[in-house]
């Protein structure tokens, strides 16, 4: 019995929500009394043994030319062998698009339970109870696990970084790799943005900033804040911005430590979508609108002339 | 080509979220009950659009529900699709659904199945890749793009900071998102065929369920929006350092 975390990697780099996936499972092994692992696919330039920093004691890595995209089919049953050959109870993903495309897999193989979108560590004394967020955002679920495997993918941002000082130890894992199921023609990368699922800042525009020729004033907050960019439905639908920007019940689901709204009204179907920031800042024109409710801070003002001194002000501090 | 479209039942997008039985059931009470907007927008008008295409492809829709999915499903069928099952079972648990769905589909061998990205109730994102290990076949997830090259499908998924472009072999399992179909309206002479196509209700195999929701619970209400005068930029940027320390 013991926890492993799978650790999501991209051309050798460890993904941010993999750590705080590594600081989960770790939280949990403790909780068993048992200790934590990590399990990576593919080759990584990374050092493994940080992830040691995050609670794990021992990285298992399986390196194989067929392991460097993600492949479901593959990936489900590469993964599944390790956790029989090591004989884990526990399997952790983080929730982004990687562990989507496989935890459900990987659950089939194992006829394990599966939890996804966990945000809180399951309690653990009587029954294994996972808390994980439903209707998009809008309420938890408290999920009984009753198989002897068990597998959770957590919500990126729902956990946290929990650092502790150690170094893992690595080891390479043999298990049988497939062949490939799919063939990967092309990958599209958009380059030098912050990607928004792994964001800690986003800044959002709406159809209050009238036209795709204004987000100048967001693009610029963004780039002061490193924050990544996004938009509200009708906002992609009118292609003023690209689709992959879209945030909302229908579009990604995002919770960064800080949301900054311009210019979007908050339906409700936009409210899904980042009611799990940690912070709101909603900037618009209409003292009414409905986004002021879901906020933490406001201001009721003209985004044309309160952005760009926002940015401003953000400069000065960052100078100082 | 015989394509199979998921589609489950969900709360409207504009609901009131709320729970009964000691917070172990959501309250349904004057809830309006849609499609779940992936399934219907993008999963399903996908697969229609195929079948305009190529009038000889089969399109099956399946339903794991209580008979309180039948006007969901017909509403889908006026959309279009040749045929529905509901395979009559109420659960909660992922494992049962996908394995409801991987049998019918198996005896019914599909070249491709469509299912939504995630449900908008329950945020599974779990049922596609289910269905695919259950089948052994290949699985796309968040797919924005989908073409058919004869038994050959070029799909283009979401990943992480942008997207990849996959050749699959059929048959496969695809989960549907935006970007692979407009929405649609039923139109009158949808409506009216959809009486009159098949909804077979079939019985579910025999299945353990392996989770189970114990509770249910609503966030804890937000405090309150501090607002500060826009001429005044200076106190936000004050307040998310000092207070909130999010910059
Ligand atoms: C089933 C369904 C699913 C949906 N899914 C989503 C989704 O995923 N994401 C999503 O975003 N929407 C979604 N929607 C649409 C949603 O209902 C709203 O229509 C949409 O979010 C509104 O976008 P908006 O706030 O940009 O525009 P509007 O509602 O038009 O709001 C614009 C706001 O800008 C303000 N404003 C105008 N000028 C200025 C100015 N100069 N300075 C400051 N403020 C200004 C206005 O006061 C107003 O509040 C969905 C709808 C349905 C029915
Ligand atoms: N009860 C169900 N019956 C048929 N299809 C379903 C059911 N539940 C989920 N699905 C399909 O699986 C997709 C993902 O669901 P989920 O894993 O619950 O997020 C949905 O978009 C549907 O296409």
């Amino acid at each position: 019995m013991s926890v492993l975390i799978f650790i999501d990697q991209s051309e050798g780099h460890i993904k941010k929500a993999s750590f705080e996936a590594a600081a989960y499972g770790s939280a949990l092994a403790k909780q068993l009394n048992t200790t934590a692992n990590a399990l990576v696919l593919g080759t990584v330039s990374d050092n493994l043994a940080q992830l040691g920093n995050y609670g794990v004691s021992k990285v298992y890595q399986i390196q194989n030319d067929n392991l460097n995209h993600v492949d479901a089919l593959v990936y489900a049953k590469v993964i599944s062998g390790a956790v029989q050959q090591l004989n884990a109870s526990v399997l952790v993903f983080s929730h982004n698009q990687t562990g989507k495309a496989v935890a459900p897999s990987v659950a089939i193989q194992l006829k394990a339970g599966l939890v996804t979108g966990a945000c809180a560590l399951p309690t653990t004394d009587n029954d294994f109870v996972v808390k994980k967020t439903v209707f998009s955002g809008k309420a938890f679920a408290y999920v009984k696990i009753t198989s002897a495997i068990k597998v959770i993918t957590i919500n990126p941002n729902s956990f946290g970084m929990q650092t502790a000082e150690g170094s893992a130890t690595i080891e390479q894992l043999t298990v049988d790799v497939p062949a490939p199921s799919v063939k990967v023609v092309a990958t599209n990368k958009v380059s030098g943005e912050v990607p928004l699922t792994e964001a800690d800042i986003v800044v959002s525009g709406g159809r209050g900033l009238k036209g795709p020729e204004n987000w100048g004033i967001v693009e610029d907050l963004a780039h002061t804040l490193h924050a990544a960019t996004a938009c509200s439905r009708p906002v992609a639908d009118a292609h003023w911005r690209p689709h992959h920007e879209h945030v909302g019940q229908t579009g990604v689901q995002i919770a960064p430590n800080l949301y900054i709204a311009i210019g979007i009204s908050g339906a409700i179907q936009h409210l899904a979508g980042v009611n799990r920031s940690k912070t709101i800042v909603v900037i618009n024109k209409d003292p009414e609108a409905p986004f002021f409710k879901a906020a933490d801070y406001g201001i009721v003002g003209d985004a044309f002339e309160v952005v760009p001194k926002l940015t401003a002000a953000i400069k000065a501090m960052q100078n100082k | 080509m015989k394509i199979l479209v998921c589609i489950s039942k969900t709360p409207d997008t504009t609901a009131k979220i709320a729970f009964k039985n000691n917070n172990t059931q959501f309250e349904d009470a004057g809830v309006q009950w849609i499609i779940n907007p992936y399934d219907e927008w993008y999963a399903l008008v996908r697969a229609i659009e195929l079948k305009e295409k190529d009038p000889s492809a089969v399109l099956h829709l399946i339903t794991v529900g209580g008979a309180d999915c039948d006007a969901i499903i017909r509403k889908a069928l006026a959309l279009g699709g040749d045929e529905a099952m509901r395979i009559d079972l109420e659960t909660d648990d992922a494992y049962t659904i996908a394995t409801q769905i991987a049998t019918v589909a198996k005896e019914g061998n599909y070249d491709l199945i469509f299912t939504g990205k995630e449900t908008i109730d329950y945020n599974g994102s779990a049922i596609g890749g289910m269905i695919a290990a259950e089948l052994n076949i290949p699985y796309i997830s968040l797919a924005t793009q989908f073409e058919l090259n004869g038994s050959e499908a070029k799909v283009t998924r979401e990943i992480e900071g942008g997207e990849e472009v996959d050749v699959v072999n059929l048959p496969a399992v695809i989960s549907c998102q935006k970007g692979m179909a407009e929405q649609r309206i039923p139109n009158m002479r949808g409506i009216m065929a959809a009486r009159t196509k098949p909804l077979k209700v079939l019985n579910a195999v025999a299945t353990e369920a392996l989770t189970h929701i114990v509770a249910f619970e609503l966030p804890p209400a937000k405090a309150g929006v501090k607002l500060v005068p826009a001429d005044n930029v200076e106190e936000l940027v004050r307040l998310l350092h000092e207070e909130a320390k999010v910059i």
